[in-house]
């Protein structure tokens, strides 16, 4: 058992910090969140450059084919600095559907792109009646000779209205809720017969309605074997859960210290707040909440290739549940050890706040994770 | 970074638990398992069973019995004993003064004290709490005066003195000086519990139990030779003493244990026409717990695996992040199990907990007598060792600087 970072990821931390340092202050994300897109088209191509959009991706195609790890860095230095472009959309999700389930035809066409930054990507899965049920699909395809035709309507499509092509599930056999039955096609998103809504998500991220309205796709678009997608969703949505759980113990950790200085600085009854017992607990609870999510972020990230499903699944529901709870408390205490600066939009913390919010309702928030750990007889065997 | 344990770690834990198979008494693990308390010779048996197999000390260093373990294998080990379950080896002997001896002791302390630690030959308990100072335990009264060149004279009281009905010796902070500022006139001083002048009286606590005590002292002679290091450093070798239990103080393996005991009385207690077990709501409260103590114990493996490059002499503050947590989730674990026993934590029979083979069975179910008694006795984990309000003011100076 080994806890360190090699030399490379050490050098990675490093440079990602740097770039964000540089480049991402507070004010300038309030700037890049003004941009046509919602967010910098000038830094993705920078992590672009610096390879973080291709971290997965094998080398023939462009990218450097890291660990997990790597995306535990970067997710995490995402996270401190707010990042507002479309890493888990592209890179995660979409990358990752094609790693998984795509042929090499259509692999050796997208993934180049999405590492070299020149293709955004969105998966449009969840609908207005799924909540957090990944097997709950109505989206329709059916096959029209040799082509698909797909019908259906997608909510909360992370970065939806930017990307330019689309990887959407739909339902090719049997009923909503079923296992089986599920297909995924990539679309492109200005393809006939889509319609987009986009919108603000209320951590100042982007997110869009699509509408596939009788949308022709060839069958080379196809992702995988059509009818048995699920297991692939499933395993990409756990490396998303593990990239987020990443992404938000960076923005905790960034909630905290901002705390702990706002504690030593701010007086009042002519001495630092901080010193007040009350207050130094609450930040202690904090802390302890802090250490907790990041050994399950750290365990999540471990699990990311593990390949018995359930195992994997079992742990990256329980780091959903403690990240959940975790982002909860220190959010919350956050704005509240602040005061009322916290509750202002110019301040940083808040942001934080709705970023960590914002984290615990995608992919199943902690009470969804903690009901289906508990039904699958939680992480301790009886006997 | 490789969250996975190696294949000499795997290896490890294979013989630990084969080990812990074929050496562990039965009748010392049912008691375990039952929640029954267990007898002095229960744990002597054990710590001898430990020692001959050279596992007794396994953090000290090895010219004094210390296996040479890694940080991960130390917890490795202590996670498999505590599942066993094993008893924990006495704690006030291995962990508490055994150290202190060994970073500030003089060499013929250690020669004298430490192998009779190893084989629990010498019992220890702590004198530190008194009556009044527990938090503020710099405060404590209990006076040692030189008399002469020969020995010191204590007089004074502890309390809260766990198992002190069975010591053989007990260490204590004493104040030398009482004109220097509270900390710097502590000495550190050990006392044979069969000197003249030394009282125990028992104290009984809320789950029926005799674990705690008070110890008085009554001009007590001590030694000068019993002085552990230099008089008036005391107050520095107790933090170090209660700062140095990193691998253990989350107590994971008897939480993981207790989480197996719950789910398996939980699957035979029925609510209505089903298994306690089935109900969601119990469920999930069971789930959130496993989490946090998944959580818990790789931020244990992250502290044990950091261990080497600390400076050993120096407290870590993460242990008390360690503490709350751990006090906290083995207090939720006996708050379920309490709950799970329903109405029959009711019924109040502690001569169950104490003799294996009764005429007549318990009134309801044979698992049940512990249940009400353990979570009561449980609330004292966030209180011993330095109140969880405390560990959060150390934390909130020592980590945050505040």
């Amino acid at each position: 058992m080994d806890f360190e970072f090699t030399e490379e990821q050490r050098i990675l931390r490093e440079s990602v910090d740097r770039l964000l340092n540089d480049q991402y202050s507070f004010e300038a994300r309030r700037a890049y969140a003004k941009e046509p897109q919602g967010f910098s088209r000038e830094l993705w191509r920078h992590y672009a450059e610096m390879g973080l959009l291709g971290l997965r991706i094998a080398h023939h195609h462009g990218g450097s084919a890291t660990s997990p790890v790597e995306v535990m860095i970067t997710a995490e230095a995402f996270g401190r600095a707010l990042v507002l472009e479309p890493f888990v959309a592209t890179a995660v999700l979409g990358g990752g559907l094609l790693r998984y389930a795509g042929n090499p035809q259509q692999c050796d066409h997208w993934l180049p792109k999405i590492a070299d930054g020149t293709q955004i990507l969105a998966f449009a899965h969840a609908e207005r009646q799924s909540r957090y049920v990944l097997a709950d699909v109505a989206a329709t395809a059916r096959l029209d000779g040799s082509s698909w035709i797909i019908d259906g309507a997608k909510t909360l499509v992370l970065h939806g209205d930017s990307a330019d092509a689309v990887i959407t599930s739909a339902r090719i056999s049997g009923a909503p809720r079923d296992r089986d039955g599920i297909g995924l096609f990539l679309v492109d998103a200005k393809s006939p017969g889509i319609s987009r809504r986009g919108y603000p998500t209320i951590d100042g991220q982007r997110a869009a309605d699509i509408v596939f309205s009788a949308v022709k796709v060839a069958p080379e678009a196809v992702l995988g074997e059509p009818g048995k997608a699920l297991p692939t969703i499933e395993r990409v949505v756990d490396e998303a859960v593990a990239a987020l759980a990443a992404e938000a113990v960076g923005a905790m950790a960034a909630m905290h210290q901002l705390t702990v200085d706002y504690l030593k600085m701010r007086r009042q009854f002519g001495v630092p707040i901080g010193q007040f017992q009350s207050l130094q607990h609450k930040v202690v609870d904090m802390l302890i909440a802090l250490e907790q999510a990041r050994s399950m972020a750290m365990l999540a990230t471990m699990m990311v290739d593990e390949q018995d499903a359930d195992e994997r699944h079992r742990v990256m529901a329980a780091a959903k549940v403690q990240i959940g709870r975790s982002g909860r408390l220190i959010g919350q205490q956050a704005v509240q050890l602040h005061g009322g600066i916290g509750m202002t939009m110019e301040y940083k913390v808040g942001h934080y706040f709705k970023r960590v919010t914002a984290i615990d309702t995608l992919f199943g928030d902690a009470d969804h994770h903690l009901t289906a750990l508990a039904r699958g007889g939680g992480l301790i065997p009886a006997v | 970074m490789d969250l996975r344990f190696t294949a000499e770690e795997i290896a490890f834990r294979d013989e630990v638990r084969s080990f812990l198979r074929t050496a562990l008494p039965d009748d010392i693990r049912r008691k375990l398992v039952e929640g029954r308390r267990l007898k002095k010779d229960d744990l002597v048996t054990w710590q001898r069973i430990l020692n001959g197999k050279g596992w007794a000390v396994p953090t000290w260093p090895a010219e004094w019995g210390g296996t040479g373990w890694t940080g991960v294998q130390q917890y490795i080990f202590l996670d498999e004993l505590l599942q066993a379950p094993a008893p924990q080896p006495l704690q006030f002997g291995v962990n508490m003064v055994g150290p202190v001896l060994i970073a500030f002791g003089t060499e013929a302390q250690k020669r004298r004290f430490l192998p009779r630690i190893a084989n629990l030959d010498d019992w220890w308990c702590q004198g530190f709490s008194e009556p009044g100072a527990g938090s503020d335990l710099a405060s404590l009264k209990t006076a040692a005066r030189r008399n002469g060149g020969n020995f010191y004279v204590v007089n004074g009281q502890k309390t809260w003195t766990t198992l002190a009905q069975y010591a053989d010796w007990i260490f204590c902070l004493v104040r030398t000086n009482p004109t220097a500022k509270k900390q710097e006139g502590i000495s550190f001083l050990l006392i044979d519990m069969k000197s003249p002048g030394v009282t125990v009286r028992p104290i009984e606590t809320i789950d029926g139990g005799h674990e705690v005590n008070e110890v008085f002292f009554d001009n007590v002679r001590v030694p000068l030779e019993n002085l552990v290091g230099q008089e008036n450093r005391g107050w520095d070798y107790a933090k170090f003493l209660l700062g140095n239990e990193r691998t253990g103080i989350a107590r994971i393996g008897i939480s993981k244990e207790r989480i197996r005991r719950l789910k398996q009385i939980a699957a035979l207690e029925r609510d209505g026409d089903r298994p306690l077990i089935e109900d969601e709501r119990f469920r999930s409260k069971i789930a959130a717990v496993e989490v946090e103590l998944r959580a818990l114990e790789m931020t244990q493996l992250r502290v044990a695996a950091a261990d080497r490059s600390r400076d050993a002499t120096l407290p870590d503050p993460a242990s008390s992040i360690l503490k709350i947590k751990g006090s906290e989730l083995q207090q939720a674990i006996s708050e379920l199990l309490l709950e799970a026993v329903g109405p029959f934590g009711l019924a109040y029979q502690p001569q169950y907990l104490e003799d294996e083979r009764l005429n007549e069975p318990p009134i309801g179910p044979d698992w049940g007598p512990p249940l009400a008694p353990g979570y009561f006795n449980m609330r004292k984990v966030s209180i011993y060792g330095g109140t969880n309000e405390i560990q959060k003011n150390i934390i909130a100076k020592s980590i945050l600087g505040l």
